[in-house]
């Protein structure tokens, strides 16, 4: 097998096309280039995202208007979760490590369908700049929030069909993105790569396309209904209209529940490759790995209940849900044992991308643990729409898919880019995020015990305290947010050239020269062992 | 936590207890143990990482011990949340009426109150309608939520074990001024519950202006104040005959506040604002209020000046 450079290595940074300058990019159906046409949209979308997030908890430093009014601040949290939500989470891992790394890392020159996944960014730009249209045309930024809970989304005057419009697209992308994938992941796997020695970044990759493929078709019809009872008065959902507005919020969640395994399954897969690399040992419980990830997937679609528990759903439906969801944590508790199994006994070298992992499993299970007191029935009445339940998502989501998300760009910047960046200031920048993140979130939990609602753009006297500290948290998370990636974009091109396989990982990616050339390989390579095999000989179990 | 301050405290507070509990042991517990790990086994010169992959035993150890205390965390959460549903027949019933952007409470025989008043130590039952959209009453030292939703029998139900006032909020986003859907639970000794009752059914007695139940009903009040404060909209207070000051067309023109004008400004809201106020934030009633019922509620304003 021969995959050094060579005379004739080009990488796909450079490699020339049909297409020159910035067609080449646009115009690309190379999956490295769409992958990272995704990560530029996500990370622009991203800052957006971010400093609307600021500007709501500027106005929380003090109760009553202090820099915007209630409807301003209503369509800041609504544009907030929508980008946060249908751009960057569900999208995030997937489109754009899945897309770089799933063919290399299962031996493949490319996805099956590489024009349809060009056709899935375009969707996806499509629906983000409708997203943001949203904000100036017609009539007023939507206030509904993320969740478009019908009737008041029925009845805003505000420009809510935009938004609903821009999640339908988004939902499209994904599914094709979901498609591709599974198709790839089952006909072009390497010769000799049985699905189980396939690495479990793609094994959860694998997961995740399943969801993505069967339940966003519901929310993509939810979102139409609401339209058309908005333009054609239909009543599905209105009761003034003869609908009803539970059946909405089931709609909704069936979809939007399996969407956060959309968003922390490829997370999970991530962390799964950082650990045995830096510990320089196999995974722990591969076959543990592999089965909780599709259990994840496969309960997930049946607990999307436990986010309407104060609805008036029946009392055997709240029973029910309850249990399932507690069920459903199990395979995320087995996955954090594996991943620090995996450590323990390793040569472990403490590196950006492994402190971000570990941090990872703090933050994720914080946000675990706090959702057990949501999906258990007494407290969920308690807790139920307020503060505890933002941060109980903020730390599975950011803390959870965010934090994997930078553990994974600084894994494989290396690889992306062929340069690295300064550890010094990527630990710097860690460490600064991960101070401002339990300051911006931790008070959450607190007031939210205390009573105080979400969505809420004042508030009663007692929750100040933890309002002031929290907003102090905004600023530190966003300085850190902003030295972590001015480190990346600085060292882009002025970097130290880094080599092939900097870290001493053995899956494919690393075999390759950084940048990888254009189809990555330049002879595709026969699997006979499994994966993760880092001694030249090991011990027999 | 922990007042008690209602039946529903102590259930789901043991909850709380449980779950917390064994959430603080595992993360201080597999926090301490990562920490351990890296520094023991950071990578050094003549130290080689151990090669193996699994072990079943482990596995079983670690699937079986979560799913039992899963389990006795969902057992807690259920017992504190069955009592919720099992209303006692006794208990006295209160319809909580949910609209953009108030509560009221009806008492029966048109006893209505912005706030809700229970006498100490009385099962009490609210049911829950809502007038528009999704609302959800929500009192944190009771430990009671219960979403308003339109079309749906949504109740709640609570026994209060200490005279005082306890805040209420509204939990399910409703729209511009949902974080100012609060009131306030007054709870009182039976004696002080009839006398206040008995006021109650006096001032229900008093016959409510036709115009002002329709402003009510309409939920004009959530944003156009009667009593002179400045909401999202101008207060109706003083309102009749004045001089207005407003943006037609972007140009800045004085106007009489007369029955064209106040017509105007029912349905087709955005075309004369006065200044001061934003644009876009009123939609028009166009549809929602009849000419005769528009024509209710400017003989309402006239009164509300004095004219009348």
């Amino acid at each position: 097998m021969n995959n050094q450079p060579g005379d004739g290595y080009i990488s796909y940074l450079d490699y020339q096309g049909k297409h020159r300058g910035i067609l080449s990019w646009l115009l690309s159906t190379d999956h490295k280039r769409i992958g990272l046409m995704y990560l530029y949209a996500v990370i622009i979308f991203f800052f957006v995202a971010a400093f609307l997030g600021l500007a709501m908890r500027i106005e929380k430093m003090a109760p009553g208007p202090d820099i915007m009014d209630a409807q301003t601040y209503n369509g800041i949290f609504t544009i907030h979760g929508v980008i946060m939500v249908f751009i960057i989470v569900i999208p995030g891992i997937s489109a754009i490590f899945g897309n770089f790394f799933l063919p290399i890392m299962i031996g493949a020159r490319d996805v099956a369908f590489p024009k349809l996944n060009l056709f899935s960014w375009y969707l996806y730009i499509t629906g983000a700049v409708l997203g943001v249209l949203s904000q100036f045309a017609g009539d007023g930024p939507p206030d509904t929030g993320w969740t478009f809970y019908v009737p008041y989304s029925a009845e805003s005057a505000t420009n809510v069909i935009y938004a609903l419009t821009a999640a339908f697209i988004l939902g499209f992308s994904s599914i094709l993105t979901g498609l591709n994938f599974i198709v790839t992941i089952h006909r072009m796997r390497a010769p000799g790569m049985t699905w189980f020695r396939m690495p479990l970044f793609p094994w959860s990759l694998y997961a995740t396309a399943w969801i993505q493929v069967l339940a966003t078709p519901i929310v993509g019809i939810t979102l139409l209904m609401v339209i058309a009872e908005r333009t054609l008065n239909i009543g599905f959902f209105d009761p003034a209209l003869g609908g009803d507005p539970l059946l909405f919020q089931h709609l909704f969640w069936i979809y939007s529940h399996p969407a956060v395994y959309i968003m922390i399954l490829p997370a999970m897969g991530i962390v799964t490759e950082i650990f045995p690399t830096f510990s320089q040992k196999p995974v722990f419980g591969y076959g543990a790995i592999v089965i909780s990830s599709i259990a994840i997937a496969a309960v997930g679609y049946f607990v999307w209940g436990h986010h309407m528990f104060t609805s008036g759903m029946s009392y055997w439906s709240r029973w029910f849900f309850s249990f399932l969801t507690f069920i459903v944590a199990i395979p995320s508790a087995i996955k954090v044992f594996n991943w620090v199994s995996t450590m323990y006994g390793g040569a472990i070298d403490l590196k950006p991308p492994l402190l971000y992992a570990i941090s990872f499993i703090f933050l994720f299970m914080i946000g675990g643990f706090t959702g057990l007191a949501l999906g258990s029935l007494a407290t969920n009445v308690h807790l139920h729409d307020t503060d505890f339940v933002v941060a109980h998502f903020h730390y599975i989501i950011f803390g959870g898919m965010g934090f994997a998300f930078f553990a994974g760009i600084h894994y494989w910047y290396p690889k992306i880019y062929g340069r690295m960046y300064s550890n010094r200031i990527a630990n710097i920048a860690w460490g600064i995020l991960f101070a401002g993140f339990n300051l911006l979130y931790f008070p959450l939990f607190i007031i939210g015990i205390q009573g105080m609602p979400r969505r809420y753009f004042d508030y009663l006297p007692q929750f100040t305290t933890g309002q002031v500290i929290s907003s102090i948290g905004a600023f530190i998370l966003i300085s850190g947010l902003i030295l972590m990636t001015a480190n990346l974009i600085y060292h882009r091109k002025r970097g130290a050239i880094a080599p092939a396989n900097p870290w001493k990982g053995v899956t494919l990616e690393w075999l390759i020269p950084s940048p990888p050339p254009h189809e990555n390989f330049v002879e595709i390579p026969e699997i006979k062992h499994k994966p993760y095999l880092f001694a030249k000989t090991e011990p027999k179990e | 936590m922990f007042s008690g301050a209602s039946n529903m405290v102590e259930g789901v507070d043991r909850a709380f207890a449980v779950i917390f509990g064994i959430a603080i042991v595992f993360i201080i517990g597999i926090s301490a143990f990562m920490i351990y790990t890296v520094i023991k086994y950071r990578r050094s010169k003549g130290h080689e990482a151990k090669q193996f992959r699994g072990s079943l035993k482990l596995e079983i150890l670690w699937t079986i011990i979560p799913l039992a205390l899963v389990m006795l965390m969902f057992y807690y959460g259920w017992i504190g949340f069955a009592p919720m549903r099992k209303v006692p027949p006794d208990a006295m019933k209160i319809v909580a009426i949910g609209r953009m952007w108030e509560w009221e409470f009806d008492y029966g025989d048109g006893r209505m109150s912005p706030e809700l008043v229970i006498p100490v130590n009385k099962p009490v039952r609210i049911d829950l309608k809502s007038e528009d959209v999704n609302h959800s009453l929500f009192i944190p030292a009771f430990r009671v939520k219960e979403d308003v939703v339109p079309g749906y029998n949504n109740f709640l139900w609570f026994t209060p074990y200490y005279v005082g006032e306890y805040d209420i909020l509204c939990t399910e986003y409703c729209g511009l001024l949902h974080s100012s859907m609060t009131s306030k639970t007054r709870v009182m000794s039976q004696e002080d519950f009839d006398i206040w009752l008995d006021q109650l059914a006096e001032a229900a007695a008093i016959p409510v202006p036709e115009g002002l139940i329709l402003l009510r009903n309409t939920g004009c009040l959530a944003c156009h104040s009667v009593d002179g404060s400045k909401l999202v909209g101008p207060s109706f207070k003083g309102y009749w005959g004045s001089e207005r000051v407003i943006t037609e067309n972007g140009v800045e023109t004085s106007i009489t506040a007369d029955e064209a004008y106040t017509l105007k400004s029912i349905y087709d809201p955005n075309s004369q604002v006065v200044k001061g106020f934003s644009p876009g934030l009123m939609q028009s009633y166009t549809d929602v209020v009849s000419e005769e019922d528009a024509l209710k509620m400017i003989e309402y304003l006239k009164e509300l000046a004095g004219e009348i």
